[in-house]
């Protein structure tokens, strides 16, 4: 019984732990990405921010844009196979459209994201622990935070949202590429239903859980490579634990802010 | 007036004394050596003395600073004034080895960039690998990221050099070569340097004064000629490299027995 309340108390106090770390970070980083911003911040911090911004969105985009296409085309076709029997096929346009500017587009990026630039994230600063890079930057006087963080989350903050703009595009294309070949319904006529189904508040939502989700991805990445402790072995297993973590915590949040959108009408 | 000055200084890594109440003042000017075992607790000091880490209690004055109770901005400034060289270089590996040693110039200094490069190539220069700045570290061999830590650590005319093992892993040639640039700089800059080492040869070689310790606490301090005519059991164990208890056969054999006669082995 004592073990069992043992095991219970330090896992919570691990997690407490966890959050408590999440957030001095967050908060950090906040002050910190100000050094990053061209015009206001260091021009070295905007390169790395740039640079930042080539790994995580344009190298993503590929991947991210096929991923959306074939979630367009599945959503399309587990859509029409129930609606075609109501005889409702046009409604496949309002859930292709609005199921991917509100839910999928930003859902899809971020775990492509996070599958791809969190545990790059978590590896590149868990290595630098390992081999000291990160006291050598401390002896130096800069902050990691500032140096090493921030670039990742501005350039994550940009780019996770141009992503998921590609990925709200690329599977309303693949809605319109299946609704011309089975119900022969025009390209023109496909983009004014879906202009007409789509609202601002849409956009806006999904826009809003792109900011968080690339908020946890960095955060998440970036923590699981600052706790590293010990070596190589422990940079594999901060990789593993960055995407198993942000995937989670994406889906989390995601669960929390429909949520809270549903509540407050913007549904 | 002391330039470093270590007063009482305790540190306990869960609840396990690492450091006892060290005293140690380093002069300006001067080369002071650490010497000590594997375990004695030199990296643990070294890390307290760059202020990587806080102390249980005591303090650490660097050039009137306390560096244990002041401000992250005030440490900085501290910081700004000392060159470390890590054991294992610590160099970024992104960067070549130019940019590694333009760094701290290029964010700390408003030069131009074109008095940058002179200043890089001359701390490469003194070094002996002005030729090799445009190659990476992954490029170089253990000698050569040695002396480049050693010329990134000088970038910003450091009134304290810090030096982290800069013999290990190094053919005795190689290290011998180390030794000499580490004379060379303290005449030439008239630095207060700090090298922490196991290697016999290299210490006396170097050193001006040599602090030897022992399960976290100093056992003798003194000039190379006090310390080589020390008559401390343990020091004199330490300098004509007599093993320990550890591998004689009475320590083999009783715990032989212990485990015969149903002993737990504590690993």
């Amino acid at each position: 019984m004592a073990t069992f309340l043992e095991t219970i108390g330090t896992s919570t106090v691990d997690q407490i732990d966890y959050v408590g770390g999440l957030s001095i970070q967050l908060w950090n980083s906040l002050r910190a990405v100000g050094a990053s911003l061209p015009f206001f911040g260091s021009r070295h911090r905007w390169r790395a921010s740039v640079s930042q911004m080539l790994q995580i969105g344009v190298s993503a985009l590929p991947m991210v844009g096929l991923m959306a296409l074939c979630s367009g085309f599945i959503l399309a076709l587990q859509g029409a196979s129930e609606l075609r029997r109501f005889g409702a096929m046009q409604f496949v346009v309002d859930l292709v459209a609005v199921g991917f500017t509100r839910e999928l587009g930003p859902l899809l990026t971020a775990i492509a994201v996070s599958g791809r630039s969190g545990s790059a994230f978590a590896a590149e600063i868990g290595t630098m622990k390992v081999t000291e890079e990160i006291d050598a930057l401390r002896v130096m006087a800069f902050e990691p935070i500032e140096f090493v963080l921030a670039p990742k989350y501005l350039a994550a903050m940009i780019m996770v949202h141009c992503l998921s703009i590609v990925s709200n595009v690329s599977g309303i294309f693949a809605g319109g590429v299946f609704m011309f070949f089975s119900t022969h319904l025009s390209p023109t006529l496909y983009v004014h239903y879906v202009l007409n189904s789509i609202q601002l508040r849409d956009v806006i939502a999904g826009l809003i859980k792109s900011l968080a989700f690339a908020t946890i991805i960095v955060h998440v990445g970036c923590l699981e490579g600052f706790r590293v402790q010990g070596g190589p072995d422990a940079v594999g297993r901060s990789t593993t634990s960055a995407v198993v973590k942000s995937t989670f915590l994406v889906i989390v949040a995601d669960v929390f802010f429909t949520a809270i959108f549903y509540f407050m009408g913007m549904h | 007036m002391a330039i470093i000055s270590v007063q009482d200084l305790v540190v306990e890594y869960d609840g396990r004394r690492v450091l006892d109440g060290l005293r140690l003042d380093i002069q300006e000017g001067e080369t002071m050596v650490l010497l000590g075992g594997s375990g004695s607790g030199k990296s643990t000091l070294l890390r307290q003395v760059l202020g990587l880490e806080r102390p249980l209690s005591g303090s650490i004055v660097l050039k009137g600073v306390d560096i244990t109770r002041c401000s992250p901005a005030e440490l900085n400034r501290v910081r700004r004034s000392m060159g470390v060289a890590f054991q294992s270089a610590a160099l970024f590996n992104s960067f070549s080895i130019k940019e590694n040693v333009a760094l701290a110039l290029r964010e700390h200094t408003e030069l131009a960039p074109s008095i940058i490069d002179l200043v890089v190539w001359m701390k490469l220069g003194v070094v002996g690998l002005a030729k090799f700045g445009h190659l990476h570290p992954q490029e170089l061999s253990g000698g050569m990221k040695k002396r480049a830590a050693v010329a990134r650590a000088l970038a910003l005319d450091p009134e304290i050099l810090v030096l982290d093992e800069p013999s290990a892993g190094l053919d005795p040639i190689v290290a011998a070569e180390l030794d000499e640039l580490i004379l060379l700089l303290k005449r030439a800059f008239h630095m207060t340097v700090i090298v922490v080492t196991h290697d016999l040869p290299s210490a006396f070689r170097v050193a001006d004064r040599i602090a030897m310790l022992h399960n976290g606490a100093f056992l003798a301090i003194g000039t190379k000629d006090e310390i080589r005519n020390s008559d401390h059991p343990r020091v004199r164990q330490f300098l004509d490299r007599v093993p320990g208890d550890m591998t004689k056969a009475p320590a083999v054999a009783s715990s032989f027995e212990h485990y015969l006669r149903g002993g737990e082995i504590n690993l």
